[in-house]
């Protein structure tokens, strides 16, 4: 699968309307962040959870995420960032919607 | 083979130590172990190859990328190569991936969902590690985590937290420690942590003589 976005895209993570074994943890779902990285395509975690084989391949990113953006009265500086790796199916394009 | 034999017996007292889980897990491993998935001797090889990594690999690593730019230059890229390049084979389907701590940025590592870590070169993670205080506040509040670890990232650094939730298992190449000039690359990984490689806190100040 081609890549969708590349660094310096801007990115929502999809919300909790997607369920399974996901890699996808649920404090970043519905969040919107930035592509920091492409790091390659990796079989797909929500197929080998169920016994297949991961195929088609998906590629699989860093976001970064602004952490005064992420919590409520975040300790901290207001450049302190999080990174977290997300597969691409799991990301929408920010403004694609609403 | 001795896995061909029946099994009607215990291997090892395993049965008094453990809760719910331990027995959980050797239940399953005499069942996967009777059907022929693996065999006993191919578990023993496994723990005893987990047994011999240590934070030790990762030290020697930080240590040598210290005093050769060349090597940090690996290390960043290809953390694989680097760390076979110290005689640490992490050959396998995981990726490595190395964060540079800066004066501008300190790293931490955590995996939310589980234990992600860098078993290959590290071994066993710790069990604050895993533990749910642990992967919950990381990532909320990694600068009250820190303290608690006894270090505090000075003025004007940012901090930035890495969720290995995927494919990646990360790494921290920490800053090198100040007045350590002259020092052997092996005295330098004597100050290299456990901590300061998970980014929780930063290596050892080398002990002051006279």
């Amino acid at each position: 699968m081609t890549p969708r976005y590349a660094p310096g895209d801007a990115v929502r993570v999809r919300g909790k309307d997607k369920y399974g074994h996901v890699r996808t943890p649920d404090y970043i779902k519905g969040k919107s962040g930035t592509v920091a990285a492409l790091f390659g395509e990796y079989r797909n975690p929500e197929e080998l959870a169920y016994g297949g084989d991961g195929f088609p391949k998906k590629p699989l990113y860093k976001v970064s995420f602004s952490q005064a953006e992420l919590w409520n009265d975040y300790e901290g500086s207001a450049s302190d960032t999080l990174y977290i790796d997300i597969y691409d199916h799991w990301l929408e394009p920010t403004g694609e919607e609403e | 083979m001795s896995e061909a034999h029946d099994h009607p017996h215990e291997h090892a007292p395993s049965g008094a130590e453990g809760g719910y889980y331990a027995h959980r897990i050797r239940a399953m491993e005499a069942l996967l172990i009777k059907k022929g998935i693996f065999t006993s001797e191919e578990v023993r090889r496994q723990i005893s190859y987990m047994e011999s990594r240590s934070p030790e690999n990762g030290a020697r690593m930080v240590a040598r990328a210290w005093m050769n730019s060349e090597y940090r230059s690996l290390l960043l890229s290809d953390t694989k190569a680097a760390a076979l390049e110290m005689g640490v084979d992490a050959s396998g389907p995981v990726e490595f991936i190395t964060v540079e701590n800066t004066l501008e940025v300190h790293n931490i590592i955590v995996c939310t969902l589980c234990s992600c870590y860098p078993r290959a070169i590290l071994g066993r993670p710790p069990d604050w590690y895993k533990s749910p205080n642990y992967r919950s506040r990381a990532i909320r509040e990694p600068r009250a985590v820190m303290r608690e670890f006894g270090y505090e990232p000075p003025e004007g650094m940012s901090v930035a937290v890495h969720d290995s939730s995927a494919d990646l298992r990360y790494m921290v190449l920490p800053l090198r420690p100040s007045s350590t000039d002259g020092m052997s690359e092996e005295a330098l990984a004597a100050l290299v942590t456990r901590d300061s490689l998970v980014g929780v806190s930063v290596p050892l100040e080398p002990a002051r003589t006279g």
